[in-house]
């Protein structure tokens, strides 16, 4: 078993489209819903975890992609600008799955594992030097 | 009587120094110097402690001259980059203060507002040596004839640009927490409701003014290290007061002491000077400071020694206390409790987040180090003490010898 976070943006043509209940039905993966929204022009974006076996996981993806969803994975979409962060701690409190943490406790270094990235976006509000993006 | 039993002076400091023998070690190193060898010996051993810290401060300026212009001007309103600065000076003096907002910034209109771009920005970018346009408005006198005036500009066009903070380097500060039942967006950061979260702000044990509890060597005069130059202590800062509470090491449990700094920004550095955009709050600007403190005697190797399980502060409301200037607290808790990522609050269990930093703060302390090793920075003689506490007496506060 393997998740993925990925973030599916949802075209105007195909966002009223039956095409996430697919996955659990075609490909036998379960998801984790971590944020859905509809923009204003009636786009929609959904954040989700998807986890199932890897195969399948690579194939529900690809259908996603064949039915014109932009499909994007958190992990690669959250950054630290290193040359900006100054490991200052704000955005720690804001980032519920510790994505941003501060693991050693001497040298007070904030880690970062994008992998446990949410995508939640409030790191990129609070940092005061803007060194996350997503 | 010999008060004390090492007797060093900042002249036979700076002898080594120059020598290329003296011992400089930063704070966080001097904790397990003295606990392992004794005041004494510390004392002894080690010539120079340097400090540091790296925070945001809000007390912090700088005066610019942009040279006079043809024909001659007299500012009546300026901005650099679209951020208003403080233009009632002589005809081409100006303040750009780090809170300063750019014009037009929706400011808290959808609260929490992001301030992006402020005067803590600007000084980071003339800095960094950027180019910035300065905006001139005058009103036209017979010798300032001139109405308006616009152009882009670097540091180098600039006469004089020097950065003159009222207030930094509080000696302690709290630890905030919102007991309310809404998030606040605060200069402390984000609180979330019912006591979720606890921040604090200060580099503790490697804090200038924590190793130097009663400013018997940081003074009027210091040299020290500024936004990655050098720089001085002008002044006592703004709100400085040495009488406030203290534990029996002498440790204060508030802001109490502080430092008016200046120094030429020209020479400073843009990776120790940073503009700040905080939620909800507004601009600012964070920058690194570094001080030394010459080994005089035991009594200041006891000081310099002191561990963040010696500092406490206190825990304050500020969903709602400290809005209202209540004075209430939720009792004090140690720097160490505070570094370890959780606070326990009436038996709850809170975690604990920092605003400044103390990673860059040991690379202040450290940046100092390796400039006295070379020989680039002598220790200064003190000009002038900072107003003293009244309580103080040589060797009063010293434990477990
Ligand atoms: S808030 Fe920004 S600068 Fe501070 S630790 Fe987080 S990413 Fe780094
Ligand atoms: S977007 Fe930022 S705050 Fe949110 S989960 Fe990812 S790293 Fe944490």
């Amino acid at each position: 078993m393997v998740s993925k976070k990925v973030i599916l943006t949802f075209k105007k043509e195909v966002v009223d489209k039956p095409i996430v209940c697919e996955l659990p039905k075609e490909f036998d993966l379960t998801f984790n819903i971590l944020e859905a929204k509809i923009l204003p022009r009636r786009e929609g974006v959904l954040i989700m975890e998807l986890i199932g076996e890897e195969e399948k996981l690579q194939k529900g993806l690809d259908y996603l992609i064949q039915n014109n969803v932009i499909v994007e994975f958190v992990e690669q979409k959250i950054k630290r600008d290193e040359e900006k962060c100054y490991h200052c701690g704000i955005c720690i409190s804001v980032c519920p799955p510790e994505a941003l943490v501060i693991d050693d406790k001497k040298t007070m270094k904030v880690s970062f594992y994008p992998d446990r990235c949410i995508a939640c976006g409030w790191c990129v509000k609070v940092c005061p030097v803007k060194a996350m993006s997503l | 009587m010999e008060e004390y039993k090492v007797n060093k002076t900042i002249k036979q400091i700076n002898e080594k120094i120059k020598r290329g023998e003296a011992v400089v070690i930063n704070a966080e190193e001097m904790v397990d110097i003295v606990k392992k060898e004794g005041i004494v010996d510390a004392a002894k051993k080690v010539d120079v402690v340097t400090t540091g810290t790296f925070g945001t401060m809000c007390s912090s300026g700088a005066f610019i001259n942009f040279g006079h212009t043809t024909p001659r001007i007299k500012a009546y309103k300026a901005w650099l980059n679209d951020v208003p600065v403080y233009a009632g000076l002589a005809a081409v003096d100006l303040f750009i203060g780090a809170t300063s907002v750019k014009e037009g910034d929706p400011l808290n209109k959808v609260h929490p507002g992001n301030f992006s771009y402020g005067g803590g920005h600007v000084i980071e970018d003339l800095i960094a040596k950027k180019t910035l346009e300065l905006r001139v408005e005058g009103y036209g006198t017979d010798c300032y004839p001139r109405n308006s005036f616009t152009k882009k500009i670097t540091i180098r066009d600039l006469s004089y640009a020097t950065l003159c903070n009222p207030r930094n380097a509080c000696q302690n500060y709290t630890c905030a927490i919102n007991t309310s039942d809404k998030t606040v967006y605060t200069y402390m950061g984000i609180l979330k409701p019912h006591m979720a979260n606890a921040t604090y702000s200060s580099a503790g044990q490697l804090s200038p003014l924590l190793n130097d509890p009663f400013y018997l060597t940081i003074a009027i005069g210091t040299r020290i290290l500024l936004g990655g130059g050098i720089g001085y202590v002008a002044f006592p800062g703004t709100q400085h007061n040495p009488n406030v509470e203290r534990t029996e090491r002498g440790i204060v449990l508030s802001a109490a002491g502080t430092l008016a700094c200046i120094g030429d920004m020209e020479k400073m550095n843009p990776a120790f000077v940073r503009g700040a955009s905080i939620l909800g709050y507004g601009t600012s600007l964070t920058i690194g400071i570094g001080i030394p403190i010459p080994i005089l005697n035991e009594e200041i190797a006891y000081f310099t020694g002191i561990g963040d399980e010696d500092i406490y502060v206190y825990i304050e409301d500020y969903g709602s206390d400290y809005p209202q200037n209540k004075e209430k607290t939720y009792g004090k808790v140690s720097y160490k409790q505070l570094k370890s990522g959780y606070i326990e609050i009436n038996g709850k269990r809170i975690s604990s987040s920092p605003m400044s930093s103390y990673f860059e703060a040991i690379e202040v302390a450290e940046t100092l180090k390796s400039w006295i090793k070379d020989k680039k920075f002598l220790l200064s003689e003190p000009q002038e003490k900072l107003p003293q506490a009244k309580k103080y007496k040589p060797r009063k506060y010293i434990r477990d010898e």
